[in-house]
């Protein structure tokens, strides 16, 4: 075990009082103070996370987008510039070694961000890839903050957050104000001169952005923001409530949902993988491949009262083992327990009745459409 | 928050109000902290017999589940209703309105004082 990895922010944690949880190797805020009200806040109004553990990697060259075709799952070449777009990094075998974000900052620049559990799987898989093409990839992570702002009133607090403004180039976007930006589209900006990534993605189901910055002055930024946000009712918002937040949007985290044993259609992404674009790439062959009978496929689970089924709870129908929870909580915003799952085909449909083994006890779930919480669009 | 001295503790983070055979018990701030914010306690049955050391409930956080353990011998005779109700509580005030079980004490182990207690955290 190497030591404990620091966010360029820490030291402002402490100062807010947060507590502290190893993840990845990196000690994270888990909360503040309360991981529910931290929730409630992103629903409500707005919530600052620090997610600088997240792992970034910038590939450049005259054939970047065409490498990145055939290293990772989905058409990068046909991003537009300042486009973003959710994607897989596969093995041969078609399974999932990490899901990305991937960024088109220039003709010949983009940048990917993976899960920091998989920073150095991403970056080795990434760079094997590269023979044969003009492609460099470079892993900027140590150097790279990220900050996310999430809820209704994210775009008010980036609006009006002290030395934080669009870059010059914005203006010749289609898009080239923070309010008309789309999901998954990106601006420059600059802050105090430095230059910030501002992109309007998130993993809490609400509306918000997530901004990329030199680790020298993501302090100075987590300041203007949290000032800024002061009159929206801001507050820092750990890993806890970020998990809480995502499950209920039903996103999938790599360690559960996704792993180097599942398949994407398996875990509901098979349209993340373009079958329908041309050449080659890794995990092609086998993607091709239809699902087997049996494959144990994704699906949410909701219960009653308020007892949760949690990671790595199994699923009976009579005394037949039938799939194992890999996500589960009591939802804060719905007040019922939630759970995403893997089951045998034969129980995924909407409406079938599962048992969980909650240490023990069987309680009976029912397999509910995903989402679970899908957030009102203004 | 700190650990009140009239009240006795267990090393598996509980504490008991003991006067003469009857104890009230609930977990500590200690405890409720390190857990987060609390959602769901499962408490024994009043009349249930419980035996010092096993476990015969479960505090539920929103990330984690932290057993009850039985501090002494004895018997339940009140389980905290507000508490069922309003998990928050063991939050809030552990040492007050988040008291969890009453029992009748038949035998009571050696406990901590709060100093005790206090050292065994660190905090």
């Amino acid at each position: 075990m190497t030591d404990a990895r620091y966010s360029p922010l820490h030291d402002l944690h402490v100062e807010l009082g947060a507590s502290f949880t190893d993840f990845a190797g990196w000690q994270m805020p888990v909360r503040y103070d309360s991981d529910l009200a931290e929730h409630h806040a992103v629903r409500e109004r707005v919530g600052m996370f620090d997610i600088s553990h997240m792992a970034e990697i910038s590939v450049t060259g005259s054939q970047a987008g065409e490498f990145l075709d055939y290293a990772v799952a989905g058409k990068m070449s046909a991003l537009a510039l300042g486009q973003a777009k959710y994607t897989l990094l596969l093995t041969d075998d078609g399974t999932v070694i990490d899901d990305l974000i991937i960024y088109r900052l220039g003709e010949e620049h983009w940048l990917v961000v993976a899960n920091a559990g998989n920073r150095f799987a991403a970056l080795s898989a990434l760079e094997s890839r590269t023979a044969g093409f003009d492609a460099t990839v470079v892993d900027q992570s140590d150097e790279t903050a990220m900050i996310a702002v999430q809820g209704p009133r994210a775009l008010a607090v980036l609006e009006s957050t002290v030395g934080l403004e669009l870059a010059p180039a914005a203006a010749e976007r289609a898009e080239s104000t923070l309010s008309d930006l789309k999901y998954y589209a990106t601006l420059p900006a600059l802050f105090l001169g430095h230059p910030v990534l501002i992109a309007r993605t998130g993993y809490t189901g609400e509306d918000g952005f997530e901004l990329y910055i030199d680790a020298t002055v993501a302090a100075q930024l987590w300041t203007a923001i949290a000032e800024a946000g002061d009159p929206h009712g801001i507050v820092p918002c750990g890993l806890a409530c970020r998990d809480t937040l995502r499950l209920e949007a039903g996103m999938p985290l790599y360690g559960h949902e996704l792993t180097l044993d599942i398949r994407p259609a398996q875990a509901g992404l098979g349209k993340v993988v373009a079958l329908s674009k041309e050449g080659d790439f890794v995990g092609r062959r086998a993607s091709e491949r239809e699902l087997a009978a049996d494959d144990r496929v994704l699906v949410g689970l909701i219960g009653e009262g308020k007892r949760a089924a949690r990671a790595d709870y199994e699923l009976f129908v009579g005394d037949e083992s039938v799939g194992v929870v890999t996500s589960g909580a009591l939802s804060p915003t719905l007040g019922y327990p939630i759970a995403l799952a893997y089951v045998h085909p034969a129980h995924s449909a909407v409406g079938h009745v599962i048992d969980v083994d909650v240490r023990g006890t069987r309680i009976p779930f029912t397999v509910s459409p995903l989402p679970f919480y899908r957030r009102k669009k203004d | 928050m700190s650990n009140p001295t009239d009240l006795q503790y267990t090393e598996e983070h509980e504490w008991l109000r003991v006067e003469g055979d009857n104890a009230v018990v609930g977990i500590t701030a200690y405890a409720a902290e390190k857990l987060g914010d609390i959602v769901y306690v499962d408490l024994p049955k009043v009349g249930a017999s419980i035996k010092a050391g096993t476990v015969v409930g479960e505090i539920e956080s929103t990330k984690s589940v932290g057993e009850l353990y039985a501090p002494a011998d004895g018997t339940v005779t009140e389980v905290n209703d507000a508490v069922v109700s309003s998990p928050e509580l063991v939050n809030s005030d552990p040492f007050g309105a988040g008291w969890l079980i009453k029992i009748d004490v038949a035998t009571l182990p050696q406990l901590l004082t709060a100093d005790q207690y206090t050292a065994l955290t660190g905090e």
